[in-house]
Parts: structure tokens; sequence; C-alpha cells
């Protein structure tokens, strides 16, 4: 039987087919990957290896950007 | 006006703006363009996930016209305010961060130590540093020695609109310090920031002063002639105080004497 991945995404519960790049992760729930920046697990990972970098089961990841602020 | 150096960037304006609590983004945007500032600082927030359609405050901000200066605004950990900057470094893809380490919710003044803590972690990793801190010479100097970039001391608690509560610390931080001093938080109004800017302010940072007031886009370009206003009295060297009158017209040749 196949079980889904389950991470934690901003805090959330979110499940996944299989293990993912981020840039799928990002395409998956419709952010614009330019806007943000993320962090698997308390490390950032940078844009450039949003392809090659990978969600696993049990991942923590955070998707952040600016807002208003003073 | 002089130009205003920080961390080897030059800048003409005096005035650093935020982008929270506007009515709206077209009139952040104008009260910007009013205010004349060259940098506006922004939060960084989670993605709000279910909601997709919400935008980001990049799309209002020209960052051909404006630097970023993302803060750690809500941290109350040196830990938490050091991820929050690692973030927006990656975001924004600058090294410039607003450190602000809260150590009281009421208040939000800053907790010191943590602050000193973050401010050596970061300034390792080489980001330019400017804190958030209480109007404390002596914090102010271990924050310098650390190798923050500027120390920001607030005029009064953060959204407070109390105005500078207190001149001789603010003169006693400037006269101590060799980075930049910006005076941050607590401006209420005009005379605020430019009597910040005649204490010896190098520049002056403000968000809620402009964003609540009644007209922001009116408040942005009275801010921007009080800092400049601030400024130019600042350098021009103000006469000394006296107890007594000194007439300005002279005293001889007055008729039927």
């Amino acid at each position: 039987m196949h079980v889904p991945l389950r991470i934690s995404l901003n805090g959330e519960a979110h499940e996944l087919p299989s293990p993912v790049t981020i840039r799928t992760l990002l395409d998956s729930v419709g952010i614009d990957s330019r806007k943000v920046a993320v962090e698997r697990n308390l490390v950032v990972v940078r844009r450039a290896h949003y392809d090659t970098e990978m969600v696993n089961d049990g991942d923590e990841v955070e998707v952040v950007n600016f807002v208003g602020g003073g | 006006m002089d130009a205003f150096v920080l961390a080897g960037r030059t800048f003409t304006s005096r005035l650093i703006v935020g982008t929270g609590k506007y009515p709206s983004n077209a009139v952040m945007v104008q009260a910007h363009d009013a205010s004349g500032a060259e940098m506006v600082t922004v939060a960084v927030r989670r993605v709000n996930i279910s909601d997709r359609s919400r935008e980001s405050m990049l799309d209002y901000i020209d960052q051909a016209r404006y630097t970023l200066l993302p803060n750690t605004a809500g941290c109350y950990t040196a830990d938490e305010a050091i991820r929050t900057a690692r973030l927006a470094q990656e975001a924004g893809l600058s090294n410039w961060i607003k450190l602000e380490v809260i150590g009281d919710e009421r208040t939000l003044f800053p907790d010191n130590e943590a602050l000193l803590e973050a401010t050596r972690v970061l300034v390792k990793e080489g980001f330019v540093v400017l804190p958030y801190t209480t109007d404390d010479p002596v914090v102010c100097r271990k924050l310098e020695d650390a190798g923050a970039a500027a120390v920001m001391p607030l005029g009064a608690p953060i959204g407070s609109g109390l105005g500078i509560q207190n001149l001789n610390n603010l003169r006693i931080i400037r006269e101590f310090a060799r980075v930049p001093v910006i005076v941050d938080a607590g401006v209420g109004t005009a005379s605020d920031a430019a009597l910040a800017m005649e204490l010896g302010a190098d520049a002056v940072l403000m968000n809620t002063a402009i964003a609540g007031a009644g007209d922001p886009v009116a408040m942005a370009r009275a801010m921007r002639l009080a800092v400049e206003a601030g400024r130019l009295a600042y350098r021009s060297g103000r006469i000394p105080r006296r107890m007594y009158a000194t007439a300005s017209s002279p005293v001889e040749g007055l008729v039927g004497r």
C-alpha cells in the first residue's frame, strides 16, 4: 500500500505522494518561488538549489515572504 | 543636504520609512514617494498557504529606487532573530538586516543581551547589522564593538508617538558612537524628527508616525522636511541658550534719545 509522506509546511500538516524537490512543493501550493525564502529543518535552502534539494518524510518546511513592517 | 553614508553606501535621504499599517498599498506608495526615503523596512512572515492570492510587499516597492531593509520584528530570542535574518537574506538577496530582539510584549523594549548575541553571530556571517536598541550609551558601545554597522536607539516605545524621551542620552550616544546613529521608533510628529536630527542623529527611522497619520502622504512630506531642517540646523551651529534677552536691533541711534 502506498503511504503518503507527512511534512510540516508553515506549521501545518501537509501530505505529499512522494519525495519532491523544493520547487515542486512550491509549485504544488501555487507559490511564486522568486518572492519567497525557504527553510528546511531550520536551514535556509538557497534559491539555486530548489530543483535539487528534496523534501522528505518528517521534514519541517517554512516558506516566508516580505510583508509590511517597520 | 550632506550625504548619509551607511555601511559604505551613500544615501541622499536621512529618512528611513516602514511599510506597515498603511490604509492601503496605494497610499503607501504615494507616502514613500513624498517622504523622499531611499530605504524602506519590511517584515518577514510565513506565506499564507491557503490564501495564495495574497500579494507580496515586493509588488509595491520599486527596488531600483528603494533599498530593502528587512527586520526581525516579533522575534523574542537571539535564535529566532538569527533564523529570520537568514531567511530575509535569501528572500531579499541582501545582507542588510534591521535586527530586533524584543524583550517585553507591552513596551516592545529590546532584550539587549540577546540583541548583542545575535549581532555577534550575524556580523560573523557577513551581515550588515543595524540593531534596534534602547537609548543606552553603554549598550550602543557594546553593539558597535560587536560589529554593528550603526546603532538604532529608540526615541520612545515603538508606535507610541511620544517623541524623544531622553534627549541627553541621544546626545551622549552621538558623542560616543563611531558608527551612524539612527533614531528608530517613538516619533509622533515632524518636530520629533527634527529634534532627533538636531541632537545629532544621522538618520531617523519611522513607520507608524506616517502610516497612522490622518493623511499619510502629507505627513510623509512633513517628515522629509523636518529631517532636512533638523540636519541643517545641527550642522549650522545653533546659538547658545541665554537666560535673558539680547537685542536684535541696534541700541544706538534711537529716535529722541
